[in-house]
């Protein structure tokens, strides 16, 4: 199954991954080769079988709700690349929304 | 005078308790070794000079989180990451009184079968150090193999234990999943990775099996374990063993590989195992196209959070986007792009059913293909690599080469089993891996088979240059 | 012009206020310094896994059963994975296609009856963290110089709602919010408000011609915090998209915020990529198959709704639908009630107390012993009105007794009334003679003086005849 360069380049969106050109191109190729392989699995008829998302057949663990206690603020910030009094700092987002969930 | 390239960490542990040796004086033996030896070999990523634990020094893959201690997963996007809080398999060998020695090189986030992926060089395997010692837990097999450490843990994914112990000539055992805690552990692929022992003996495996795993509270994919029981027998009566067609005679296995594992197979017979063969028709053709999926797929996802907000390698932009994408287009290697990209296009809108569900079900083929074997057999044996150590720069172009060296590890993890590596011989000067593929839980008949062969192999673990 | 049929749909979250949050043991909360309710889960350390809350998962159930839905048998939790600053791990861990509660209804009773909305689906996720967006010249989000992340929320529990665009109006969007909100209150499940968001809600909106089967394109509104704000945003929506087709456009897929002050929608800027969340099953936490026994005992716990109340008393005690609703505002004034109209006293009676001289009060309903409230308000026309507003007021105190208050009774004794009255009469000669020139509304004015003079204590019925006697 061959990957185009506007795939690459979208999935790389998708990602965040900012690829060099050099990337972009080497990456088309050797994705468009593994994608070949792997794309073998369409090869069985499997509508029959159902998926496994878990190598073990076990439900329900669940943890009471007990409190258990936080991060002192220097553990929390202990490798921060940009701490910003008691806040991570990032540059801005430029977007509209002020939350995502 | 200790000679680390023999000490077993029972023997270690025998002459800590009898008081022949003190902690510190073991400390002082292995890194006197590592002092002599890791410049060449480059096992270590960090040494630890001393905490406050005095028992067997032990040596831990850098994917494996460690309180104080630096922890880079073999990335420069992680190349000064200290964690404040231990994973559960270390907080465990602290409690048993274990002392770290250091964290050892890997491929990069746990992805590769050589250590080339590592960001900080690869390590050299001691056997024939212009060779890889496997991957992607060559750093603590080939410490291990050298006498830079008594004992190692490993991670395992692909065969990431497995395959490294066959190509350095030691005992790497991939756990049940769900027996030994992820928790704190640098996650690649969540359904399949596992944390297990690297050791020089069947019995030194068991050992560190039974102080690792057991369900964990902050892994909600752990289960109980039975309790381990210290192989002794030295033979196999009543063991019914099968011998897979299609893992014995994959394409690209070396000829010195079977003679090998063939004669293992043979001293099964004459310990008094019943050996028999079976057949897995389609695990072996599909199982690694079905793991290049789901892997990937799930790093793609595990590796998000490496975006330079908390921790971690941060390159400077004028806005969050393309200090992300900047970042973590720094901070990753190609092996890690490579599969990020491949796992997040393989669950894309419009290819999810094609690729990444449908190798969900491949999954369930291979579960119940091994389910049907182990109604028959006890065991399963085949090599655990196709190939002895290749050459450093071999494969490293090639991904898709590089990828085979999996193709015989890669089945039993898909459904979640458990897997040992023991050393069964030498093919052109190398050691050859034998893999003994078990039911889910059955960790115990493992170590049992695997210690009587060990006897009767009779395999010197020390590399014939270092000897 | 054709006549167009507005067609919502609602997406709501709750926060539930567990003592954790929904994937590890930090206490989730409002304040507290930023980052200190935080750990290596919900910062998404390398390594950190979530385990998941289980009273969060027990009230989902509770509120999926009061949402009328079925528990699923098999649940799955799901990743969504997406980038920004308040989702650490780069996915939310939520429920994708095997969510925990399915198909369901609620009911929103009204003055013209009740209205049935659909519940497509009540599933468990975590809530993401804040960013706080500085320093730009306009102070707002477009155009600051930085954003500063606190991860104290991230992880919290939240239940989102999603209904069937079953709601035709505005006003009805607002009372479904509005009874679902106190449903959820009552259930303890949740604070639930606007103001503090622990309640969030969007909508879809589209229209279509009276007649129309099938639905045209929807839009989705977002940024409305308070319920009459949803109320004007959904309407200044209605009113822009009729707009368009009547004028032959057509409306277009997308995002909208209300603005308060100008009263109107306006679309958000368009990102460069869409967003393609690729879910899939979340490989860190194993299913839930709710165990039945507990599905049921839940079920058999959940207590009178006030939906279902709100109809109960319209029928049993003969109230209108705004009476009903009024008395049911909180469970503790509907208890109140009906512990005092089962007592015997007049249901309507006790209906105008409650809503008008007792809510003034500000007593709080839980505090008052019904029984005694009630022998107060079946002798308030026997007792002096100040006697009467008093008891009302002192009626929450742990003390509260009606003897207290019944033992005045009122001056109605002719000769005590009638030398006062003449006084007042001699006293207002003016107003006097103006009642007589037909002015019949000064009664009143003399009845009140005469009130005054007696602190209350007259009884009016008496004063009232004794004056129109005097004046005529």
């Amino acid at each position: 199954m061959a990957i185009t360069r506007e795939d690459v380049l979208h999935v790389a969106a998708l990602a965040r991954l900012e690829l060099t050109e050099d990337e972009i191109v080497r990456l088309t190729e050797q994705l468009s080769d593994i994608l070949a392989a792997v794309g073998k699995v369409s090869e069985l008829d499997l509508s029959d079988v159902p998926p496994t998302s878990h190598p073990l057949a076990v439900v329900n663990v669940l943890r009471p709700d007990e409190p258990s206690p936080s991060l002192p603020l220097e553990d929390v910030f202990a490798n921060a690349p940009d701490r910003e009094g008691e806040f991570f700092r990032v540059p801005p987002t430029g977007a509209t929304e002020e939350s995502s969930a | 005078m200790l000679d680390t390239l023999r000490l077993t960490a029972e023997e270690a542990q025998g002459l800590l308790e009898r008081g022949e040796v003190s902690g510190g004086e073991l400390r002082d033996a292995y890194r006197a070794a590592i002092e002599a030896r890791d410049e060449e070999l480059h096992c270590f990523l960090t040494l630890v000079d001393g905490d406050d634990n005095d028992g067997v020094p032990i040596a831990l893959k850098d994917v494996i989180s460690t309180k104080g201690v630096r922890t880079t997963a073999g990335s420069k996007i992680l190349d000064d990451y200290v964690p404040v809080f231990d994973s559960t398999v270390a907080s465990r060998c602290k409690a048993a009184g274990l002392q770290l020695l250091g964290k050892t090189n890997t491929d990069e986030f746990a992805m590769g079968s050589s250590t080339e992926n590592s960001a900080y060089g690869p390590s050299r395997n001691p056997w024939d150090p212009e060779r890889v010692p496997g991957g992607s837990g060559g750093g603590s097999a080939a410490a291990v193999a050298a006498g830079l450490a008594p004992w190692a843990l490993g991670s395992d994914t692909g065969g990431s234990i497995k395959q490294p112990a066959a190509l350095c000539g030691n005992v790497g055992l991939r756990p049940t999943y769900g027996t030994v805690s992820r928790y704190g552990i640098v996650a690649f692929a969540s359904s399949l990775d596992q944390v297990g022992p690297v050791t020089k003996t069947v019995r030194d495996n068991a050992l560190l099996y039974g102080i690792i795993s057991g369900r964990d509270e902050y892994d909600s994919t752990t289960v109980d374990v039975p309790a381990v029981e210290l192989p002794d027998a030295q033979d196999l009566k009543g063991l019914r063993v099968g011998i897979p067609r299609e893992l014995n005679e994959a394409e690209g296995i070396e000829p010195g590989v079977t003679v090998a594992v063939r004669r293992a197979i043979d001293l099964c017979s004459e310990l008094g195992a019943d050996v028999g063969e079976c057949e897995l028709p389609r695990s072996v053709e599909y199982g690694l196209a079905c793991y290049y999926l789901i892997a990937p797929a799930e790093a793609s996802s595990n590796l998000a959070r490496y975006d330079g907000v908390r921790y971690g390698l941060r390159v400077p932009a004028d806005n969050y986007y393309e200090m992300v994408a900047r970042t973590r287009d720094a901070g990753f290697g190609a092996e890690p792009k490579r599969r990020i990209m491949l796992g997040t296009y393989a669950l894309s809108a419009g290819y999810y059913e094609a690729y990444y569900g449908q190798a969900q079900k491949v999954r369930t083929v291979i579960s119940r293909e091994f389910a049907d074997a182990f109604e028959r057999f006890d065991v399963l044996l085949s090599p655990t690599s196709p190939t002895v150590a290749f050459r450093i720069g071999e494969k490293a172009e090639n991904p898709l080469a590089m990828y085979l060296a999996d193709v015989l590890t890669i089945p039993p993890n898909m459904a979640g089993l458990p897997g040992m590596s023991i050393p069964c011989g030498l093919s052109e000067g190398l050691p050859v891996g034998l893999q003994l593929i078990g039911a889910q839980f059955s960790e115990n008949m493992l170590f049992r088979t695997g210690h009587a062969l060990e006897q009767a192999i009779g395999f010197d673990t020390v590399p014939e240059r270092l000897r | 012009m054709p006549e167009w049929e507005p067609v919502i749909g609602l997406e709501i979250h709750v926060q539930l206020k567990t003592r954790t949050k929904m994937f590890c043991g930090c206490v989730p909360g409002f304040g507290g310094e930023p980052n200190t309710r935080t750990c290596p889960v919900c910062l998404a350390f390398p390594g950190a896994l979530p385990v998941p809350n289980e009273t969060a998962v027990e009230w989902t159930i509770k509120l999926g059963h009061a949402l009328n839905c079925r528990i699923a048998e098999h649940a799955v939790f799901h990743r969504k994975n997406y980038f920004y600053p308040d989702n650490p791990k780069g996915y939310q861990i939520s429920q994708y296609d095997e969510p925990l509660c399915v198909d369901g209804s609620f009911v929103v009773p009204g003055p013209k009856g009740d209205s049935e909305v659909g519940i497509v689906r009540a599933h468990l996720e975590e809530d993401a963290a804040k960013t706080i967006h500085l320093g730009g010249a306009t102070g707002r989000i477009v155009g600051a110089a930085h954003s500063d992340v606190d991860f104290n929320r991230g992880g919290t529990p939240l239940v989102e709602i999603v209904t069937q665009p079953d709601i035709r109006s505005a006003d009805q969007a607002k009372r479904f919010l509005q009874l679902l909100r106190q449903t959820i209150v009552e259930l303890g499940v949740s604070d639930a408000e606007m103001e503090k968001g622990t309640l969030r809600a969007d909508a879809n909106v589209s229209v279509r011609e009276v007649a129309e089967t099938g639905y045209r394109t929807r839009t989705e509104l977002k940024n409305m915090n308070s319920f009459n704000h949803i109320a004007r945003g959904i309407d200044a929506e209605l009113r822009r998209q009729t707009e368009v087709w009547e004028s032959g456009g057509e409306v277009v897929q997308e995002t909208l915020d209300y603005e308060v002050k100008s009263d109107t929608v306006t679309p958000r800027r368009r990102k460069e990529e869409a967003d393609d969340y690729r879910y899939f099953p979340e490989p860190d936490l194993v299913p839930l198959e709710p165990d039945w026994d507990l599905v049921d005992r839940l079920r058999a716990e959940l207590p009178e709704l006030p939906g279902a109340r709100i109809r109960r008393f319209e029928h049993q005690y003969g109230l209108s639908y705004y009476d009903a609703e009024v008395l049911n505002g909180s469970a503790a004034l509907a208890a109140l009630y009906e512990q005092v109209a089962l007592d015997g006293v007049d249901a309507k009676a006790v209906s105008n107390v409650l809503m008008n001289e007792f809510s003034a009060t500000g007593v709080d309903p839980g505090t008052v012993d019904g029984t005694e409230l009630g022998k107060v308000i079946a002798a308030r026309s026997t007792i002096p009105r100040e006697a009467f507003m008093r008891a009302l007021a002192e009626s929450g105190d742990p003390e509260f007794k009606a003897d207290t208050y019944l033992g005045e009774t009122l001056v109605d004794d002719a000769s005590e009334l009638e030398p006062l009255i003449d006084r007042i009469l001699a006293a207002n000669p003016g107003q006097v003679a103006s009642y007589k020139g037909g002015k019949q509304g000064l009664l009143g004015f003399f009845v009140g003086q005469v009130m005054k003079e007696t602190e209350g204590k007259a009884d009016p019925k008496v004063v009232n005849e004794l004056l129109r006697t005097k004046l005529s």
